[in-house]
């Protein structure tokens, strides 16, 4: 398992590529990549703030979580914080499993609780000024279902 | 002694990120009323607890959770990860 909160933006054909070389006895490799969304409004900067120290501990909860719970043989989580432009990758997961099926589920789960229960808060900044992004009720809901 | 922690607009409309509080309050909820009582940017700041989250030594929890023995307290909107 590995859980990397960092400001440096990440290679995501390179983390792919290790992730998939270290498994064994796996046949299935899903992988997520969050990016910046390029808003109508015009977007300049997505800033992201996060609790130093509960990150961590949240993302390694939530991954361990998913490990147990789909027999996954390893799990990559990266998140970054700090300011990011438009199309920059935010964070990605990677799940390995035997079989397909666990490896989807399991990067779903992963990212309806990265969501809504690792501490990031994202500020959209435009020409207009700067705002908060309100968390949806969608996404507290999507929880129910696991 | 026990540090207080702010994220997100909480943190922009108290106006600083943590400071340190002398223990006493019980519970989260209690903590809460002895802040609101300091100064307007608090009360407004806690004015809907149902906008808000609270961690306690870095687990969420709720606002009844006690306060006995913690070190850190933190206060914050609903996460936007992902």
């Amino acid at each position: 398992m590995d859980v990397r909160v960092q400001e440096a933006a990440f290679d995501l054909g390179a983390e792919a590529n290790a992730f998939v070389k270290r498994q064994s006895g796996m046949g299935a490799v899903v992988t997520f990549t969050g990016i910046v969304r390029d808003i109508a409004s015009g977007l300049n900067t997505m800033q992201i703030e996060h609790y130093p120290g509960m990150t961590e501990k949240a993302i390694a909860g939530i991954a361990e979580e998913a490990r147990e719970r789909w027999a996954l043989g390893d799990v990559l989580v990266i998140h970054r914080y700090g300011a990011l432009g438009p199309n920059e990758m935010i964070m990605m997961v990677a799940t390995a499993a035997p079989h397909r099926v666990n490896a989807f589920e399991a990067a779903e789960y992963l990212m309806d609780y990265l969501k809504s229960r690792a501490p990031f808060w994202k500020k959209e900044v435009t020409g207009d000024g700067a705002e908060w992004v309100a968390a949806k009720d969608e996404d507290e809901d999507a929880l129910t279902r696991w | 002694m026990m540090e207080v922690l702010y994220f997100a607009w909480v943190r922009e409309r108290i106006g600083h990120p943590k400071e340190t509080v002398e223990p006493g309050a019980a519970t989260v909820r209690e903590l809460v009323d002895q802040l609101r009582g300091r100064e307007e940017r608090y009360a407004a700041a806690f004015a809907d607890l149902d906008a808000l989250r609270v961690a306690v030594d870095q687990e969420l929890t709720d606002f009844d959770a006690p306060l006995t023995g913690v070190r850190e307290v933190a206060f914050f909107p609903p996460m936007t990860g992902g």
